[in-house]
């Protein structure tokens, strides 16, 4: 078994470019490898999920993506990953201007315990956002699905909304700083299931403006909203592929079995 | 195949109720011991107002040390206290603070990080008789600084350094990593993060370190001995360079006094040191629940 035809990158599948391209990705942690030789697009304005069993390595790949990896003690990358053409892994370019255009959106809802105002202005402040500022809150939370909940309490705490609500901040939190890719680690794991079926309406409605990339070990979730599709196990990536093939007709044996629920 | 996992337990009930009965004895014997400590603090209160009420006055606030009790004051001790806990303040806890942060935020896990850290730790146990002696030799001859309150006021910083970095360290290492992540995830530096994530969010628990060590110092008297804090001074410290004496030192020199009366009057001045401290601690404890309050 090569991993040549499982890797092959789908060209321009919609026409649509790709804002990432991963080559030969891999991640140590202390040596172990955690990501091993895994190539693959993100085209724009499109989802792609990244789904596989628990520790097959997805969240540390979608992590090298902003270089989030970096402050884990011990970690080295190799091979290429290209944002817009510029190289990621290598000292070209700045971690805290690439973060500033891929936002993510954690596991668990993680507010900054202070107004929920704050919470969204604080990114765009820090960056030099020289608009009206009230406009951009509003217009994020609008974005977010949050601003009809509390556009009367924007100055109480965060930590006062509910989880699903939180997680949504969030969210409006990274769209503030109008990133061009926004990275969702497992985001609806720690919700029940109205506040995930609010979130998964949510990222389909901003796959018009923004490139999402979604991690999640629900593969209805996968199959529901995302555009394209990658199944990785053991730090391989195993099949790429548009969603409805991968969960229709997979080429390998492996993907069959998990998106059939067999294992994982 | 099945096995009978209910004959293994035969003494159920019984089991159960000297279980039950432990926990009881183990709660009663918490409860007594910390009540003991309470009961001995309580003695020690009564005691000492007892002793040094009467002497309580303004003319004892307002007045400078004598050899006549009914003349004597801590005019210059307490404004002295004073200022080195303000001093102290302005040393101790930016240097302790910005330590913290330094060892938890930015340094690279390394044999040099874990060296300091190791030091730090030992350095926390050293006798403060110790320090006195650093004092002595480094600022008093040193750097010629004499025996001033920047002398008494770096020294004391060395005692209190430790404990601060040690607290703001805990501090800052129990604030959730989501909060960091979230930060950087917006394009922050680490400096943004720190100054307006980290610091806010440990805010409470550096200020309990900062209380804890403040009242230490406060309660000192070997260190400031040893630097030739005066023990009788009759004019007030009118800036950094000045001699100067404390509470601690004014006690212990009236107690080592012969006669009776003196020692009521450390009493009364016992009373001065913890009215202090307790406003002190009274204040920072309000600024903490304010903090713990907005961060909710």
């Amino acid at each position: 078994m090569t991993s040549e035809s499982k890797t092959t990158p789908i060209a321009n599948y919609h026409g649509s470019e790709s804002v990432l391209e991963l080559r030969d990705v891999s991640i140590c942690y202390s040596g172990n490898p955690a990501v091993q030789n895994v190539s693959l697009n993100i085209f724009k304005y499109n989802v792609t999920s990244i789904i596989g069993p628990s520790g097959c390595g997805k969240s540390t790949l979608l992590r090298s993506l902003n270089r989030m990896n970096d402050f884990i003690a011990d970690v080295t990358i190799e091979g290429s990953i290209k944002f817009d053409g510029v190289e990621l892994t290598g000292k070209e370019i700045d971690p805290v201007l690439l973060r500033r255009r891929v936002g993510m959106v954690f596991q668990k809802p993680n507010p900054f315990p202070k107004s929920i105002y704050k919470n969204i202005a604080w990114g765009p402040g820090i960056n030099g956002y020289e608009g009206s500022m009230d406009d951009l809150v509003e217009h994020s939370l609008v974005q977010a699905a949050l601003w009809d909940e509390v556009k009367d309490r924007l100055q109480d705490s965060a930590l006062s909304l509910s989880g699903g609500q939180q997680q949504r901040l969030c969210i409006a939190r990274a769209l503030a700083m109008a990133p061009d890719v926004l990275l969702m680690d497992e985001p609806c794991s720690a919700l029940d299931p109205i506040s995930t079926s609010r979130i998964e309406d949510l990222i389909f409605a901003l796959k018009s403006k923004y490139t999402i990339v979604i991690v999640t070990h629900n593969m209805q979730q996968a199959a529901r909203i995302s555009d394209y599709t990658a199944f990785m196990e053991s730090g391989k990536l195993v099949e790429f592929d548009i969603t409805n093939q991968i969960f229709t007709n997979p080429t390998e044996k492996r993907t069959e079995e998990y998106v059939t629920g067999r294992f994982g | 195949m099945s096995i009978s996992i209910k004959s293994y337990y035969p003494n159920e009930e019984l089991a159960l109720r000297i279980r039950h009965r432990k926990a009881v004895y183990f709660s009663r014997f918490c409860a007594l011991v910390t009540w003991l400590g309470v009961a001995l603090l309580a003695v020690l209160f009564y005691q000492i107002a007892v002793d040094g009420y009467m002497w309580l006055d303004f003319q004892f606030l307002s007045s400078f040390p004598s050899r006549f009790p009914y003349k004597a004051g801590i005019k210059s001790a307490l404004v002295g206290t004073l200022w080195l806990i303000t001093m102290l303040t302005f040393i101790a806890i930016p240097l302790g603070v910005s330590t913290a942060l330094y060892l938890e935020e930015f340094s690279k896990d390394g044999r040099i990080h874990r060296l300091i850290s190791l030091n730090i730790s030992n350095l926390a146990g050293v006798p403060s008789i110790v320090y006195g002696i650093i004092g002595l030799a480094v600022f008093v001859r040193g750097l010629e600084l004499e025996r001033s309150l920047v002398s008494g006021a770096l020294t004391m910083s060395l005692l209190i350094l430790p404990v601060i970095i040690i607290a703001s360290r805990e501090a800052i290492k129990s604030v959730p990593d989501g909060i960091r992540n979230a930060a950087y995830a917006l394009g922050a530096t680490p400096w943004q993060t720190a100054w307006s994530h980290i610091l806010p969010a440990s805010f409470p628990g550096i200020l309990t370190g900062v209380i804890l060590s403040l009242s230490r110092a406060i309660g000192e008297t070997a260190p400031l001995i040893m630097i030739g804090a005066l023990t009788y001074v009759a004019f007030l410290p009118e800036g950094p360079m000045d001699s100067f004496t404390t509470l601690p030192i004014q006690i212990y020199n009236w107690i080592s006094r012969p006669q009776e009366e003196f020692h009521q009057l450390a009493a009364a001045a016992i009373i001065v040191l913890l009215t202090v401290l307790l406003t002190m601690n009274a204040g920072a404890i309000y600024i903490r629940h304010k903090t713990e309050q907005r961060l909710k």
